[in-house]
């Protein structure tokens, strides 16, 4: 077999091509509002949203609303619990993300258990790529779509928000509202996602991709574009391997982005953990000559 | 004429804690005014209250005349934040710190227009910063840094200029640049509080100078408000004769 049937052969089926179309828009999309979770310091914030919305998902579906809307609501919700625990009790952040996301996580798991349904469990915690459907292709796209054109219009005002909210204040913007208009597009971005990959690898999706660009570039707008390049990459990647090695196909997506991370970690030319310890030596033998 | 700033009686509390009390502060129009005071004398919570960050008990605040969200929304007020408040990491270049000032003068995209470029690029030179425009805002000297944030406030062309430790851990170039400008500032009639550790820089800087320890406990020439006695209402000490002060 070459390479170019090695690389069709999998395209001769719907589902291979729709499990490609939605693992690219999610990665996509969660690449790029990753950038903003990842220096904003909102990537637990990420974690909790992305589980949150289990319930609000399950509900929607019991009385037939839109996916998205149900989301938003518990995305919300999330949020503002997290927010009023942290600040009514002597809890930190991180324990107040903890119980928060944790307990609505598992009423989702008990709305889905007691719901007469088509709801596969599995599906939801673990994404279902191969099972995609041409309605959930379409509200892919549409979501995804939506949050992506939303994302990239107002792409200045996050930056502004996440590097400096006091001189957003300053200008009369109102940086509460750009901080929850972020949060609405994190909740619509994990539905998409959550189609991908499922519930609990979500957070790989985004935080990796904004986490790695970071470490290739000084420049804002060029992680915008190398971070969902890469995710994409990666889902390609994991799509097609998990075709050939018959692994879960959720899983082989983030194992990608996540080996990819490893390699920029290590090799990245400033960043990089090898150049670092490279600059470290030549500065020692320097030394050492100039003693 | 209407004040630049004009803060009556303001009161603030943090939960159980007062952090200004009854303070009044009056701020005209080409003057530079020094704020000085300890560490948690209310100086952070002064800036807040004018910017509208934080809401007084009671009390009132107005700058220029007006209520600080319209004033906000003017684009009148430009802040150069302390460097603890800054993430030095933020994958942003001088440039685009800058462009941010002109945020108040785009549309909904905040896309750049002709004048827009035109003004970052006059702010930058006014800093003495255009050889360094495409740097990371973390790899500029502590001096290049603050005058980064201070082209910022130029290039939105705020009239109030408020500016938090503008001179910790800043050359003495820098210092001289930063000085030059506010006063040039100051001299077309923007109106510049300054909160400052740097007792000695502020006669020749500053118009005026501001005594706090959560109320007002003086304000006037800079000259009369350092005198040793005053600032040991202050500080319980002169820290001019300590050298360096904490």
């Amino acid at each position: 077999m070459n390479l170019i049937e090695l690389l069709t052969e999998p395209l001769g089926y719907t589902f291979m091509v729709r499990a490609l179309a939605v693992t690219v828009i999610a990665a996509i999309l969660c690449a790029v509002l990753s950038c903003w979770l990842v220096l904003i310091g909102w990537s637990l914030m990420g974690d909790a949203v992305s589980h949150a919305v289990l319930p609000g998902v399950v509900l929607a579906y019991i009385v037939g609303a839109p996916f998205a809307l149900g989301a938003l609501v518990f995305g919300f919700l999330a949020v503002a619990l997290i927010g009023a625990v942290r600040d009514t009790s002597r809890l930190k952040e991180d324990a107040a993300i903890g119980i928060v996301f944790t307990t609505l996580f598992s009423f989702g798991l008990v709305l889905i258990s007691v719901t007469p349904s088509h709801l596969d469990l599995n599906h939801i915690i673990f994404g279902n790529l191969l099972g995609v459907s041409a309605a959930d292709l379409w509200q892919v796209i549409i979501l995804g779509a939506v949050t992506f054109l939303i994302l990239i219009l107002k792409r200045k005002d996050f930056t502004l928000y996440a590097f400096d909210s006091t001189h957003a204040h300053a200008l009369g913007m109102n940086p509460r509202i750009i901080g929850a208009v972020l949060l609405g597009l994190l909740a619509m971005t994990s539905v998409v996602a959550l189609q991908a990959v499922g519930v609990i690898l979500v957070v790989a999706m985004l935080i990796i991709p904004g986490a790695s660009a970071y470490l290739l570039t000084n420049s804002f707008g060029k992680m915008l574009v190398i971070a969902p390049a890469l995710a994409a990459l990666a889902g390609i990647i994991g799509v097609y391997v998990s075709y050939y090695l018959d692994a879960s196909t959720g899983g082989m997506v983030v194992l990608s982005q996540g080996a990819i991370f490893v390699l920029i970690y290590l090799f990245s030319p400033r960043q990089g953990l090898v150049a670092h310890r490279f600059a470290v030596r030549r500065r020692r033998k320097n030394l050492q000559h100039a003693g | 004429m209407t004040l630049a700033i004009d803060v009556a009686n303001a009161t603030v509390h943090y939960g159980s804690l007062l952090a200004l009390d009854k303070a009044s502060i009056q701020l005209e129009r080409g003057s530079v005014c020094g704020l000085v005071g300890m560490n948690g004398s209310g100086k952070s919570t002064l800036f807040k209250t004018i910017m509208g960050l934080v809401k007084p008990d009671t009390g009132s605040v107005l700058v220029n005349g007006t209520n600080p969200l319209q004033a906000r929304k003017s684009g009148a007020i430009g802040y150069v934040p302390q460097n603890e408040a800054v993430d030095w990491d933020f994958p942003i270049s001088v440039r685009e710190v800058v462009m941010t000032g002109r945020y108040g003068h785009m549309g909904f995209t905040r896309r750049p227009r002709k004048a827009d470029h035109e003004a970052v690029e006059q702010a930058l030179a006014r800093v003495e910063l255009t050889e360094q425009t495409s740097r990371q805002i973390g790899q500029l000297s502590g001096g290049q840094k603050k005058r980064a944030f201070v082209a910022r406030c130029i290039a939105q062309e705020a009239n109030i200029m408020l500016l938090d430790e503008p001179f910790a851990g800043v050359d003495k170039r820098s210092e001289a640049t930063i000085t030059k400008l506010l006063r040039e500032v100051a001299d077309q009639g923007g109106s510049i509080l300054i909160s400052t550790h740097d007792l000695h820089a502020l006669p020749n800087l500053a118009d005026q100078a501001i005594l706090l320890m959560r109320k007002v406990l003086m304000q006037g020439d800079p000259q009369l408000v350092l005198q040793p006695e005053n600032l040991a209402m202050a500080f319980g000490l002169d820290p001019m004769n300590r050298g360096e002060d904490a």
